[in-house]
């Protein structure tokens, strides 16, 4: 029942923002009795269990995530991508990551994440360990033996995967 | 000319630049990896800065000539720039994902962890 | 402004013609659908921008609709290449 109404509300959330400076009350109305078809039809599968953290602190958490440390991240990492497609200078490889998360909400927050930031690109994800497997475009060299990296080898400045664990674990 | 204008224009030459550096090393890298990191990241920032233009210039003429018209225009654009944000990064890992599957192993490579794991026949299996 | 938009966007159509000669010459599968992928990128980075030219809400509506559909295409088209089929 939590999920039913978790889902409607977000649903009616989105449909607001979408009609943002046109909300009449037939609009208003109307966007109610889609958003609890919506729930109906689809709060099975978007909770899988019932244990859900809805702390408006990690929400906070996250908009600070997105727009601080995960920026700068992405900025950097465009700027570097910038300078070695006009140099030409790679040293590819695909390298284990292992971020220490458990959740399935973090481990697609921290794989996503990972696309867009420093020079790596997920390739694949374990199941069973929670390992990425990740495509770097730079390995510095010496670096290559290493068996698994952490968090704050592949990130310079900001350890995104602690602020995935402080988000979503 | 004041400054809000001069802001808007380098934010639209920071994202073209970008998205023209995204084409580039689209045609310029050797592997479907690398490509794919020059595509994924690029378009995507370039397409955050050509957006984030945009919004500075709505944002602008509110205040400036008290024209509201660009305000729910700018909030549709950040709605669709997280959009993009969040389906660049999971179809390039789709695509990534499916080109090792096929056996395509990234040239030029210094380390391949990946080769170590024995998935591809329990893909195969299903 | 229009007419820097209006440049930006020629700018954008030029680049699509950069992504289209992957898409033609793509060795494998895989190259060619990551420039398709940029492709779909370019053309929703050009419906926002004319949506800020011709001051109307619902091209950056389409653009939003338009992203989706493409992930949607762009997670079939992985799903099949794993398998092999193409």
């Amino acid at each position: 029942m939590i999920a039913f109404i978790l889902t409607a509300i977000s649903a009616y959330l989105a449909y607001l923002i979408f009609t943002a400076g046109s909300w009449t009350g037939q609009e208003l109305i109307a966007g109610g009795i889609l958003a609890i078809i919506v729930a109906a039809l689809t709060s099975g599968f978007h909770f899988r269990n019932n244990k859900i953290k809805c702390n408006p602190i990690r929400m906070i958490l996250a908009l600070l995530y997105v727009l601080i440390p995960f920026f700068i991240e992405m900025a950097k990492a465009n700027i570097d991508v910038a300078i070695r497609v006009f140099t030409g200078k790679i040293r590819p490889g695909i390298i284990k990551y292992n971020p220490q998360l458990k959740s399935d909400f973090g481990i697609m927050l921290i794989a996503n994440s990972i696309t867009l930031t420093p020079g790596t690109l997920a390739v694949h994800v374990d199941e069973e360990s929670n390992d990425l497997y990740v495509h770097l475009l730079n390995i510095a060299p010496g670096k290559e033996q290493k068996g698994s990296w952490a968090g704050k080898d592949i990130f310079s400045w900001f350890d995104l995967s602690a602020w995935v664990r402080r988000i979503a674990e | 000319m004041d400054i809000l204008t001069l802001v808007v224009y380098i934010l639209l030459g920071i994202g073209l630049f970008f998205n023209l550096v995204g084409i580039i090393g689209l045609l310029r890298f050797p592997d479907v990896y690398t490509r794919l990191h020059a595509e994924t990241k690029t378009t995507t920032f370039g397409a955050i800065f050509i957006s984030l233009s945009i919004v500075v210039h709505s944002l602008h003429q509110y205040f400036h000539a008290n024209d509201a018209s660009g305000l729910s225009l700018s909030i549709h654009v950040v709605l669709a720039i997280l959009v993009l944000a969040f389906t660049n990064a999971t179809g390039s890992h789709a695509i990534a994902q499916a080109a090792y599957n096929r056996g395509q192993k990234p040239v030029r490579a210094v380390v391949d962890k990946l080769a170590e794991v024995e998935f591809l026949e329990k893909e195969a299996e299903e | 402004m229009i007419l820097a938009w209006n440049i930006s966007v020629f700018v954008l159509g030029l680049l699509i013609f950069g992504a289209t000669l992957r898409l033609m010459m793509g060795p494998t599968a895989p190259d060619r659908v990551v420039a398709l992928d940029a492709i779909n990128t370019l053309v929703v980075a050009i419906m926002i921008v004319l949506g800020a030219v011709y001051k109307q809400t619902v091209f950056v509506d389409v653009a939003i609709v338009y992203a989706l559909l493409s992930f949607v295409g762009t997670l079939f088209i992985a799903r099949f290449l794993k398998r092999n089929y193409l």
